[in-house]
């Protein structure tokens, strides 16, 4: 999972932004927001970290971490895969689109696959609804996809 | 004050403005119910559980009202059946998630959710949902546990953990339906910061948060009995609650000295009380054995030996310990019995060895050596300076109100050899090197002085020998004082120029302070910074002892002490010594007694034949343990009076068992000079009697008359003659302490000492140099090693160690070594290390933190066995005589 280790370069980056923060202890959102663009997940030890970095307890970072689902706390994989759940999306069929990911990836929704290459999660409407359902993976779209068409997209990142 | 009309129920009530529409209900009397609020906890922030809903003219929906402020006009109706059609709901949804269980839960009885279901008809839910997972138990702390099944997430425990004991500890965890209590990431509550206070679970509506038990009981068994906390010097309210003869539960109560709230010691410590291992018949100790003796048999030996000894010796031949861990009533029978039967002034207790030096010092500078201010009073503070407390461990009710102010915008310097919690959350932190307490304090008075920061108009009006202070502190610049301390010289400008600034600056100290061979000075000094920026005499200022043991400060004023009758009145005094006879009727010795160490001397050189004492154990408090227990065996009789076998039971001749704080009548006067009840609630335990009845009964068969009835008479008595307690008496006392000087029965006490004037007129400046420690480091003994005392212990553990939870947590001593130094010796956390000292050698664990610096090492007191007082030496103090615990050279080695 070598894309999930974190560096010092991550840390040195956090504690500038952090550093740069005039009023610390009301930054919790924002510093969380930087510390998921740049980790790319939000392990304990980065939690602790900003914790320590704005002098708030590590409790209250917990709490706004595991409040707000856009964090996450498991690494994601090295190709991410977002399924929209949108209202439209989810009439066209999107909960059979995640089912038969989780059934070809072996895992939940949330989830990342053992060996760090592919991770699993919804999202809320992400504005392509002529589409519907939509699933995107590292950013490109795929439209109207069927159950079936799953294999062949996954097939693409078989490397 | 603004205030506001409205009407409630159809009542037309007044008040002031801000105050919410459920206190409005509640101050006229009218009841609503509630599951997530609390008095103490920020309104704003609740709001949580609905319960409290009203209604109010011309709202369209129905309202919390714990969190609505009361407007002009409003009209609220608390019962309308709206009203109570809510409130079913707001049950039926509870219900849907928690199990029926009431039949075998542990909070059956005492949960509100069960009152108000009985109160509102609710019997179940018609939303239940059948998946609800079921959660596992939370069982990793040793003295209770949380059930997330039961959890209505009302939030109390954690906004109670947050706001009040200011552990953040744990919080509410994600959301929605996952919603839980939990510790950051998960973690067992066992591996959280939890302090175990159980302040949470005293508020846990619902059978969430429990005790954990090991007497089955149901809360309708139960009577509560209201008393004080027989550990430290706060003295926090709470009530015993009893089964049968037992203590199965203790839980806080609302009085003005803890605010509802309690400590691991309070809340939890109270199984000594039961323990199997009191003492419940006299013992005599016969061909080195001891043997179960009647009371009869026992007293007529002790009454006997101390006629025999003071016609062979003279009545100096005798001394007593008295105990600060006694009542003012039997404190005050103590040093009566000495002095007005016996005939001598050698009595004296173990305030020598933590805050004798505060007695003398502020006695000098001030006029009275007690807290000038109140336990609470943190929270009107602008700036707290705290030196030589670890106040979160060793009064923890007052560190959190410490850590609550600074939350609320207080500034925080701590000056500490050691990184204790408060120090993480200081402002400004200065680890000094231990026993340079003096120069640190000079060098804050000289920058103060220095920059004009020293209130002139105050100096001028209040105070005397201020030319001498500014003498004197000159040689003080910061570049030497940062040298001497081992400190950063900006940050101790830094702190200064915020000490001097700060309208209203707090200063809490103890025992690192007082127990040095300068600790006299080094309050002095405290007292100095005080009155240079005009500190004393001011709500949310002043200097603060923080008093040990529960009535330190009492046995103090009851006159446990050698040169002292009850209320500082002079043995030496001939006005005094004349009064007492009188009160007494007997004549009085105007020599004054031997301290302490004197007294274990005196044993040592033979001057000294007998020794009584009462609820002490020098063995293990005292330093140089070798030295005290050679003393103690050349003693001709030795009578120890106790409520377990001590160590310094060990060594007497005969020990009388004595009845615990839960088994009698009496006062405890806390650190803020409050003078609190007592209150027998369970029978004492086998044949063992409280030390009142015990020392009335010497008194009478040594042919002194002292026929009191009940402790009450023994006040009023004290009162008669106490200057400072002349308005104190039980009924007075009953619902509330009252603070102390209380000169009449109708003064309301004493929160903020020397207001107009100081108690000795005006306040003195006494100004000293610093003086190295007695002991220095050199090439056999190159670390210094201080001491203190750790959250879960308490004295010499005779009571806590007899607790499981906290032997099991805590079960013999240790010592911290900082990571560096552990290095160098290639010590690992957890091994086993060699400590030696000029007196004696120990083998115990190292603990590799780096809360201690690269020359000092820290070990908790409490312990015997290989304990810290084997290596601390009994350099004295030359005026307090207090021994320097603080500061011993010590010579470490892998074992
Ligand atoms: S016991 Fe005290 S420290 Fe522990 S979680 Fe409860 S309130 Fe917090
Ligand atoms: S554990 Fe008790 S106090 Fe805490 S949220 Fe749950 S019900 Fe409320
Ligand atoms: S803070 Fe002191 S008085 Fe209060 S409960 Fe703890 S030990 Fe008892
Ligand atoms: S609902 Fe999926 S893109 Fe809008
Ligand atoms: S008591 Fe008002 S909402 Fe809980």
């Amino acid at each position: 999972m070598e894309n999930n280790q974190l560096t010092k370069e991550m840390y040195d980056e956090l504690e500038r932004f952090i550093e740069a923060i005039p009023d610390k202890e009301n930054a919790i959102i924002a510093v969380l927001h930087k510390a998921q663009e740049i980790c790319g997940y939000l392990p304990r030890e980065v939690q602790e970290f900003i914790a320590d970095k704005l002098n708030v307890p590590a409790n209250k970072v917990y709490g706004v971490v595991t409040f707000y689902s856009y964090f996450t706390t498991v690494p994601k994989g090295k190709y991410a895969i977002n399924v929209c759940l949108g209202t439209a999306c989810f009439v066209r069929g999107a909960d059979k689109i995640v089912n038969e990911l989780e059934k070809k990836l072996d895992l939940k929704i949330g989830e990342t696959t053992p060996d760090g290459k592919f991770s699993l999660d919804g999202l809320r409407c992400v504005g392509a609804c002529g589409l519907a359902p939509v699933v995107m993976i590292n950013g490109k779209v795929y439209g109207k996809i069927k159950p079936k068409e799953v294999n062949k997209i996954l097939a693409e990142y078989n490397d | 004050m603004k205030m506001i009309k409205l009407t409630i129920d159809n009542q037309v009530i007044e008040v002031e403005k801000g105050t919410t529409v459920l206190e409005a209900a509640r101050q006229a009397g009218i009841e609503i119910p509630t599951l997530c609020h609390d008095p103490r906890l920020e309104s704003s922030l609740g709001g949580a559980c609905r319960m409290c809903l009203v209604e109010v003219q011309g709202a369209r929906t129905l309202s919390p009202s714990c969190t609505m402020p009361a407007t002009e006009g409003m009209v609220v109706s608390t019962r309308s059946e709206r009203v109570v059609q809510g409130r079913k709901v707001v049950l039926d949804l509870i219900w849907s998630r928690h199990p029926h269980d009431c039949l075998t839960c542990s909070a059956a009885g005492n949960c509100k959710l069960q009152d108000y279901s009985f109160e509102y008809g609710v019997k179940g839910s018609r939303f239940e949902n059948p998946e609800e997972p079921e959660f596992p138990l939370d069982h990793s702390n040793k003295f209770y546990y949380y059930d997330r099944n039961k959890c209505i997430l009302c939030g109390k425990c954690v906004r109670v953990c947050n706001e009040l004991q200011q552990t953040h500890a744990i919080g509410m965890s994600e959301r929605g339906f996952d919603t839980h209590v939990s510790p950051p990431f998960e973690d067992p509550l066992a591996q959280s910061k939890c302090v175990s206070c159980g302040n949470c679970v005293s508020v846990c509506p619902v059978g969430a948060l429990v005790p954990r038990r090991t007497d089955r009981f149901r809360y309708w068994e139960v009577r509560k009995v209201r008393t004080t906390c027989s550990f430290c010097g706060v003295g926090c309210q709470m009530e015993l609650l009893i089964k049968g003869d037992k203590i199965v539960e203790v839980a806080p109560y609302a009085g003005e000295s803890n605010n509802n709230m309690l400590c691991v010691k309070g809340k939890f410590g109270y199984k000594f009380v039961n323990h199997e291992d009191r003492l419940k018949t006299p013992l005599i100790k016969r061909n080195g054995t001891f043997e179960e003796a009647t009371w009869e048999e026992a007293l007529d030996l002790v009454v006997d030996k101390l006629k025999k000894t003071k016609e062979e010796y003279g009545p100096d031949a005798v001394a007593g310990f008295s105990s600060a861990r006694c009542t003012n009533e039997e404190n005050y029978l103590f040093q009566k019995l000495l002095r007005a039967v016996v005939g001598t002034n050698n009595v004296d207790h173990c305030a020598r060895l933590c805050h004798a030096s505060t007695v003398a010092g502020l006695a000098t500078t001030l006029g009275s050596g007690a807290m000038t201010n109140s336990n609470l009073e943190a929270l009107k503070s602008d700036l707290i300076l705290v030196s030589g407390s670890n106040t979160t461990e060793s009064h923890p009710v007052i560190g959190a109100h410490i850590q609550q102010a600074k939350e609320k915008g207080a500034k925080l310097i701590v000056a500490e050899p050691r990184e204790i919690e408060l120090a993480k959350e200081a402002d400004i932190f200065l680890q000094i090197k231990p026993g340079t307490n003096v120069a640190f304090f000079n060098g804050m008075m000289h920058v103060i002085i220095k920059e004009g920061l020293q209130d002139k108009e105050y100096i001028a009006a209040r105070t005397e020998n201020y030319e001498e202070l500014e003498k004197i502190m000159e040689a003080y610049t910061p570049a030497k004082v940062a040298e001497i301390c081992g400190i950063n010289e900006d940050d101790l400008v830094k702190a200064a120029r915020m000490y001097g600034e700060a309208d209203r600056a707090a200063i809490y100290y103890s025992m690192g302070v007082t127990q040095h061979s300068t600790g006299t000075q080094g309050v002095m000094s405290v007292s100095n910074l005080a009155l240079l920026c005009g500190n004393i005499g001011k709500e949310g200022a002043g200097v603060n002892p923080l008093r040990g043991q529960n009535n330190v400060q009492g046995a103090c004023d009851m006159g446990a002490l050698p040169g002292d009758y009850p209320g500082y009145q002079k043995v030496f005094d001939p006005k005094a010594q004349e009064k007492f006879e009188k009160a007494w009727g007997a004549k009085l010795s105007d020599k004054a007694g031997l301290t302490l160490t004197e007294v274990l001397n005196g044993l040592d050189d033979g001057s000294l034949k007998m020794l009584y004492v009462m609820g002490e154990n020098p063995v293990v408090s005292d330093p140089d343990t070798k030295h005290v227990e050679e003393a103690l065996r050349k003693a001709d009789f030795i009578v120890v009076q106790d409520i377990f076998m001590s160590e310094t039971a060990e060594f007497a001749d005969v020990v009388l068992p004595a009845a615990s704080f839960a088994e009698k009548d009496g006062t405890f006067t806390n650190t803020e000079r409050r003078v609190q009840r007592v209150r027998k609630a369970i029978e004492p335990i086998g044949s063992s009697k409280p030390d009142w009845m015990i020392l009335s009964d010497i008194m009478n068969r040594m042919g002194y008359e002292a026929n009191y009835k009940n402790p009450g008479e023994i006040m009023d008595e004290i009162a008669s003659v106490t200057p400072q307690y002349g308005g104190i008496s039980f009924d007075r006392i009953e619902e509330e302490g009252l603070q102390w000087p209380c000169p009449t029965k109708d003064h309301p006490g004493t929160k903020v000492l020397h207001t107009e004037s100081m108690s000795r007129g005006k306040g003195l400046f006494k100004p000293a140099d610093y003086i190295e420690s007695a002991e220095t480091t050199d090439k056999d003994y190159p670390y210094i090693m201080t001491t203190g005392r750790i959250l879960y212990h308490y004295h010499t553990r005779t009571m806590t160690k007899r607790v499981k939870g906290i032997d099991i947590m805590f079960p013999e001593s240790y010592i911290e070594i900082n990571p560096v130094t552990a290095s160098r010796l290639e010590l690992k956390d957890g091994d086993k290390v060699k400590v030696g000292s000029r007196r004696g050698e120990i083998v115990t664990t190292a603990k590799v933190t780096d809360k201690v610096d690269e020359d000092v090492v820290f070990m908790p007191f409490h312990f015997y066995e290989n304990g810290a007082n084997t290596l601390t030496q009994a350099a004295l103090d030359p005026i307090a005589k207090i021994p320097e615990l603080k500061v011993s050279a010590v010579r470490l080695e892998k074992a």
